[in-house]
């Protein structure tokens, strides 16, 4: 954990650590702890007067259906963001990873969308299903599916699950190609002088060796995709039609700045707290990790 | 490649190839409608090769002020990102490299609190305290400028353990040699730490820097005017223009020119890009 031979400073090591603990306690603990208090509170939308409540904010988070839905609308959106994305990403990894010629090529081509902004994925994928003169959906209408996100609440949260998980693809795919690399080819020679076949020697040895890369990014997915995604719903669909894209942490900025609702809204954020510190803890307990903090 | 079979070569071209027309198509379609005027955008379906007037909405974007995004030029809110992700990019490397050196080379009181203290911060986003760290930035009077849109963004915890986890494989001897050659701390740090540390900065660099410039709750928040928007968060003005039609040749030249930059960064470097992006997850 520590170095055997140190430098002796009274001072010098607190100086240098100052400026990283000053925002962290600034800009971290404060406004975490003022989350905390004020979720106990209801404030009018002026801030002059509050008044104790106890647990009444968060009783009536979970009485209001609007925020339950808010919840199932988040789960259906992380799963499928990281499945779909995912998938595609190890289906893209295996390929590269069996390419000899132009693989450096084809790498470049699949990892730029890493550096595209959330907010900018949406935007792009907006404009091709724009039902009016999007090409996608043009594309769609000719093959008889009417597309119009701006109505159909289904179709829309649709639009941003495929713009957030293209946007993640190449992050997973960078981690599933590592993953593949460290295989030893070794065992894969063994399984086929055992006369198995490619389809069985994925499923019974590459993808079980691979079940660390894919839990991490399991986790990776959908932190990414319950906390990341906020500029790409702002930007698009602005959480609707009516409610159907409107996610967790969409909720929290919608209720404390839309609605002006600040105990609400701080009751929603310490239950996001709660849920990433939980998703941290499962990666940090349950993911093999090669380095030990 | 353990065996030889064509089809499964053809196969794995083929998935490849069709991967890359998925990921680069949406590009591809801003590009093409970045060149065209409104009325060739006006009807569907919408064309699917370069018009000929890129020239004119991109000078347009660059220079002139468009109503539909506050009246700033782009080229001013580029200026805007490019700002937040160098302060951010720069300033997270700083503090991150002197608090780990302080957390591995010393030996002080809370050492192992102020270690505790950084880690927690990765359990906390903006975008899960957004209204009270909000409220924290109003009452320092850092709305509207550089500083707020940059400093409460400027601590890192990942940064902090990557460059721990470094310092902590340099070998003990180094310290020793440079004690007899009596040199204090802060010495070593500039001669010899910081030399070493220089791939794990580059390849930092790169990641920290798509962070800053991707940057959108942040300087929506802090910003309201129009002269400091950055140009992810601006193009979104645009996009939800309200009652007025959405100007799409000019949201989708917004849109090229703003993944330009990182885009570019991540191709150039891509080797360091990697290593950084592998290390920092860990």
């Amino acid at each position: 954990m520590q170095k055997r031979v140190v430098f002796r400073s009274r001072l010098l090591p607190y100086l240098l650590v100052l400026p990283q603990i000053a925002i962290t306690v600034i800009f971290f603990f404060w406004p975490s702890y003022q989350a905390i208090e004020s979720s106990f509170f209801i404030e009018d939308a002026f801030g002059f007067s509050r008044e104790w409540v106890g647990l009444q904010n968060y009783f009536e988070l979970f009485d209001d259906p609007g925020y339950l839905k808010s919840f199932r609308t988040t789960l259906i959106f992380g799963v499928s963001v990281a499945f779909l994305a995912m998938s595609i990403a190890l289906g893209l990894a295996v390929a590269a990873n069996r390419v000899v010629k132009a693989a450096t090529g084809y790498r470049t081509l699949l990892i730029w969308p890493y550096a595209v902004a959330p907010a900018l994925a949406g935007v792009m994928w907006y404009f091709m299903m724009n039902p009016s003169l999007g090409i996608v959906a043009y594309w769609l209408r000719s093959l008889g599916v009417d597309w119009n996100h701006y109505l159909n609440g289904d179709q829309a949260l649709l639009l941003v699950i495929v713009a957030a998980a293209w946007k993640q693809i190449s992050y997973n795919f960078l981690f599933f190609l590592a993953g593949l690399q460290s295989i030893p080819k070794s065992m894969l020679e063994a399984a086929a002088i055992d006369r198995a076949g490619p389809v069985r020697r994925f499923w019974t040895i590459v993808f079980p060796l691979l079940t660390p890369t894919t839990f991490f990014l399991l986790v990776v997915n959908l932190v990414y995709a319950f906390f990341d995604t906020f500029s790409l719903i702002h930007a698009t669909t602005e959480g609707g039609p009516v409610d159907a894209t409107s996610v967790l942490v969409f909720r929290v900025y919608n209720t404390g700045f839309i609605g002006q609702d600040y105990g609400s809204s701080a009751a929603q954020s310490v239950i996001l707290m709660a849920l990433v510190i939980g998703m941290t803890f499962v990666q940090f307990r349950y993911v093999e990790r090669k380095v030990q903090y | 490649m353990v065996e030889n079979r064509p089809f499964l070569t053809f196969l794995t071209h083929a998935v490849l190839i069709i991967g890359v027309i998925f990921l680069c198509f949406p590009v591809w379609m801003a590009l093409v409608a970045s060149t065209h005027g409104p009325e060739a955008l006006s009807r569907s379906p919408i064309p699917l090769w370069f018009g000929d007037r890129a020239w004119e909405n991109y000078s347009q974007l660059l220079a002139g002020g468009l109503p539909e995004a506050g009246g700033v030029p782009i080229g001013r809110m580029m200026f805007n990102s490019a700002i937040m992700a160098l302060v951010i990019t720069f300033g997270k490397i700083a503090i991150s490299l002197i608090s780990a050196y302080a957390i591995v080379y010393f030996r002080f009181p809370f050492r192992m609190g102020f270690f505790w203290m950084i880690f927690i911060t990765l359990m906390l986003p903006v975008e899960v305290r957004i209204l009270p760290t909000f409220d924290v930035v109003t009452k320092l009077g850092m709305l509207n400028s550089y500083v707020g849109l940059t400093i409460p963004l400027i601590a890192s915890a990942t940064a902090t353990f990557l460059f721990r986890q470094f310092f902590l494989t340099i070998p003990d001897e180094l310290v020793e040699a440079a004690r007899i050659d009596r040199a204090g701390p802060l010495r070593f740090f500039w001669d010899i730490l910081l030399p070493m540390s220089r791939t794990n900065i580059a390849a930092l660099f790169i990641i920290l820097f798509i962070f800053g410039w991707n940057q959108y709750l942040w300087p929506l928040l802090v910003t309201t005017d129009e002269s400091l928007y950055t140009v992810v968060m601006g193009i979104q003005r645009m996009v939800n223009a309200g009652e007025a039609l959405p100007v799409w040749h000019y949201i989708m030249g917004t849109a090229v020119l703003a993944l330009i930059p990182p885009v570019l960064v991540v191709v150039a470097m891509q080797k360091l890009f990697v290593k950084g992006l592998v290390e920092s997850e860990k």
